[in-house]
């Protein structure tokens, strides 16, 4: 077990059977999730997985059309009082442009009932944002600083960020990434943040959520998922049963030889198979290539 | 204090990888009981990682009784891994660096004295079989 800043395993976010549907597409279904608290979760998947949907039904700004979801065992739809433990940023970052960063911490000490204002500006100093520009003339990466100190005011206990760095340059990432961090580790706040991209995750988060096509792929601690994969490299693989393997994420095979992405329940002892660990990367990439791998070769009129 | 550093394309770990700087900086003498170790909040701020992260390694450091944490105030070098023989390097590396310089003239690249400690080495510490480093 990783050492957490939690109190052991409360859920902060749990979802049950949890799902959301436009017209007749659903955006997310059968979502069945917890994230425990003190963790920094990744949220991730592609463009229209559902990241975006799950991250809405959480603060409450959507209703669920199956299943429930609850944030700190309260259900968040239409729950005032409990938005007072939740901090969101949303996609891009949206501000009142007209408004300098001294003008939002103001007005968001009137919107909230909890607020620290101080701390905001003591952040926002720091991070060398001017006080009375507007918002909107700032650039990206210091208008995501502003969206996150005024969230961080707000003294959250669940942090919810959705796509807070995809915009950004990689210099104003990793500043963003610092800030938040630093001010993590202070407040211990639990974190869910969604993404695309992975590679700025890996070193940042400790708990993994990975959607596909609106449902669950995986969910777990990193160490623990990180831990019990394996790819394994051998003669060509007809299907059966191998000692130790739970199940095949992915295959692919030449006619002799097949590679394996497997998630195991024991040793693999089969001298046929050679092992190598796994980063996280190559789990996140199998299960999301998982079941979306059917290519169309006949829709190109191009033999496969 | 000490900086922590990440080696990106290494297959080490974080959390090891601060484990192990921790451990050269006590062998070299970098870091001596008393000193304090970089609070979790500034490594996780300066380098943009979990702070879960750099806890981990601190606390591995704790079971191994190299460091110890004082609630409130942070995490504090109690033992060092400098042996007894680091007083006595000094010399050591002058008759080093002196036979060196005889190996260069006798013609040897950095690569075949590399080989030639590598073997004599193996060879030497085989003989020797049961003396055993000072942890």
């Amino acid at each position: 077990m990783s050492p957490t800043r939690g109190r052991g395993m409360d859920m902060v976010l749990e979802t049950d059977r949890l799902g959301k549907r436009y017209g007749s597409t659903w955006a997310l279904r059968e979502c069945s999730l917890h994230l425990p608290a003190g963790r920094i979760a990744a949220l991730v998947g592609p463009n229209g997985a559902g990241k975006s949907t799950l991250l809405h039904l959480a603060v409450g700004l959507l209703k669920p059309d199956a299943g429930t979801v609850r944030v700190f065992g309260r259900s968040p739809y239409d729950d005032t009082e409990g938005l007072a433990d939740i901090g969101f940023v949303a996609q891009d970052t949206p501000l009142y442009r007209d408004f300098t960063a001294a003008e939002l911490v103001i007005a968001g000490g009137k919107l909230n009932r909890r607020w620290d204002a101080a701390l905001a500006r003591q952040r926002l100093a720091q991070l060398g944002i001017p006080p009375d520009k507007p918002v909107g003339k700032l650039s990206g990466g210091q208008r995501a600083q502003v969206a996150l100190a005024l969230a961080l005011a707000k003294q959250p206990r669940l942090l919810l960020l959705d796509e807070p760095v995809a915009s950004l340059d990689p210099l104003a990432r990793r500043e963003f990434l610092q800030s938040l961090m630093g001010s993590v580790a202070e407040s211990g706040t639990t974190v869910l943040l969604s993404s695309h991209l992975l590679a700025d995750l890996e070193r940042v988060c400790d708990y993994l959520i990975v959607l596909s096509a609106a449902q669950v792929q995986l969910t777990g601690a990193v160490d623990d998922l990180v831990a019990e994969h394996r790819q394994l490299v051998g003669p060509r693989h007809d299907g059966g049963a191998i000692g130790g393997v739970a199940a095949v994420v992915r295959a692919s095979h030449t006619d002799r030889q097949s590679t394996l992405l497997v998630r195991t329940d024991g040793p693999i002892t089969d001298p046929a198979w050679t092992i190598r660990e796994v980063s996280l990367e190559d789990v996140v990439l199998a299960y999301l290539a998982d079941g979306t791998t059917q290519t169309s070769h006949s829709e190109w009129g191009v033999p496969a | 204090m000490i900086e922590f550093v990440l080696d990106s394309r290494s297959k080490v770990n974080t959390y090891m990888q601060l484990v192990q700087q921790v451990k050269q900086a006590l062998r070299v003498g970098l870091l001596t009981p008393g000193d304090q170790l970089p609070k979790v909040r500034d490594v996780a701020q300066s380098l943009a990682i979990n702070p879960n992260t750099v806890l981990k390694a601190y606390r591995e450091l704790e079971i191994e009784g190299l460091v110890g944490g004082r609630p409130g105030v942070g995490t504090f070098v109690q033992r060092t891994l400098a042996g007894a023989s680091l007083p006595n390097q000094a010399e050591l590396r002058d008759d080093l660096v002196a036979w060196l310089h005889r190996a260069q003239t006798a013609g040897l690249t950095a690569e075949d004295v590399i080989a030639l400690v590598e073997t004599t080495l193996r060879a030497t510490l085989t003989d020797d079989a049961p003396q055993k480093e000072p942890a």
